[in-house]
């Protein structure tokens, strides 16, 4: 049986332009995929990956065009719908950021910062990302 | 009741989301937890005595073990650490995750 | 204390960042203490066991290839290995296989190997304890 494992995502935009999705959700999904339990929280500024109708078109250098540019709004909605990962935001960092919480994708679950000890302590692994 | 240990590698001079980590650690205190934060790499800047090192003094006297990585200190030349820091090898945190202290790097 | 089996996930480039100085310091403790490790190496991690990596002068300083002796990681990395075996433990490096591919580092020191998302997830529910040490 897959231990519980809490991943508190920060690191936002890092590289996702580069490699079409951000790469702690896709390695999360890639995980739950081999038989894990993972839960996701987005703090800090990865909050921002819960907002729907986001995504800039894919780059184009001189000929080069990419055709996979990558949508964090449906990747967030696909760690809900498809790999059954529980996501939450957290509140007050929303809120510093000026997001009001009906501009996130559907599914996301608000959070406290002030609940964070609580959760965490129903976890096994709590990772930083 | 759990074991925590939150390794901190960034500082307060350039990150602000420092605060973020020492008010979590507090929180897992609060909770009921037994919390060690250690600092590494410019982490360790904030153990030197200034106007930053009051907060990690609150820290360790909320009940937050603190401890700054000796390592680093040396590579940073800080020799005297704000009250209630103490330093300490790298091996503390093998020795802790060994121990099974759920570990956290910020 | 007794043998315990620890994973780590790494996620940093080879001289890019501090975070790797304070890795190899950690994973050659556990090493010294027998405990079996685990290392995913994910993104630019997976170029830290690149065998390619040379050494290189230090002009500035005034220093040859000889007297700058200057490090690189897949030098860590197979010492690593050996202080592990010395000290009755083993070390399963993985490097994460897509990410070895799009940086071309596809030659990597003996004893470490190619491996997926699911290598990480095995080591997590078969290990002791995880240490996952991100990139910024």
């Amino acid at each position: 049986m897959a231990k519980k494992s809490l991943n508190v995502v920060e690191s936002a935009y890092r590289a996702v332009m580069e490699e079409q999705d951000d790469t702690i959700l896709w390695l999360l999904a890639a995980m739950q995929g081999a038989g894990g339990a993972h839960t996701v929280v987005l703090r800090g500024n990865a909050v921002n990956y819960a907002i729907a109708g986001q995504g800039a078109p894919g780059l184009t250098i001189g000929e080069w065009k990419q055709t996979q540019a990558p949508r964090m709004d449906r990747d967030v909605a696909d760690l809900i719908e498809n790999r059954k990962i529980p996501v939450y935001v957290v509140e007050e960092d929303l809120a510093e950021r000026g997001i009001a919480s009906d501009e996130l994708v559907s599914g996301v679950k608000l959070l406290s910062r002030r609940a964070l000890p609580k959760l965490f302590a129903e976890y096994e692994i709590i990772s930083h990302w | 009741m759990n074991n925590y240990l939150l390794i901190e590698s960034r500082d307060p001079f350039e990150s602000n989301d420092v605060g973020y980590y020492y008010d979590l650690s507090k929180g897992l205190v609060d909770d009921g937890n037994e919390v060690t934060v250690f600092l590494v790499q410019n982490g360790v800047l904030a153990a030197r005595p200034s106007a930053h090192s009051a907060a990690l003094t609150a820290l360790c006297q909320s009940g937050v073990k603190v401890l700054a990585d000796d390592f680093s200190l040396r590579e940073r030349g800080i020799s005297k650490l704000a009250e209630g820091v103490l330093a300490a090898p790298i091996d503390v945190i093998v020795d802790r995750l060994a121990a099974g202290h759920k570990t956290l790097w910020h | 204390m007794p043998k315990k089996t620890l994973t780590f996930a790494l996620m940093d480039a080879p001289y890019e960042s501090a975070n790797l100085t304070t890795a190899f310091r950690i994973l050659d403790a556990a090493a010294k203490r027998g405990h079996d490790i685990n290392v995913f190496a994910y993104e630019g991690a997976a170029a830290l066991a690149f065998t390619r990596q040379s050494p290189h002068p230090n002009p500035v300083h005034g220093k040859n290839l000889a007297e700058e002796n200057h490090p690189t990681t897949k030098d860590q990395v197979a010492a690593l290995l050996a202080e592990a075996a010395k000290n009755g433990g083993k070390v399963d490096w993985v490097n994460c296989g897509m990410c070895v591919d799009e940086r071309g580092v596809n030659e990597f020191v003996p004893g470490t190997r190619r491996g997926s998302p699911a290598d990480f997830q095995a080591f997590l529910d078969a290990s002791d304890n995880t240490l996952v040490i991100p990139t910024k």
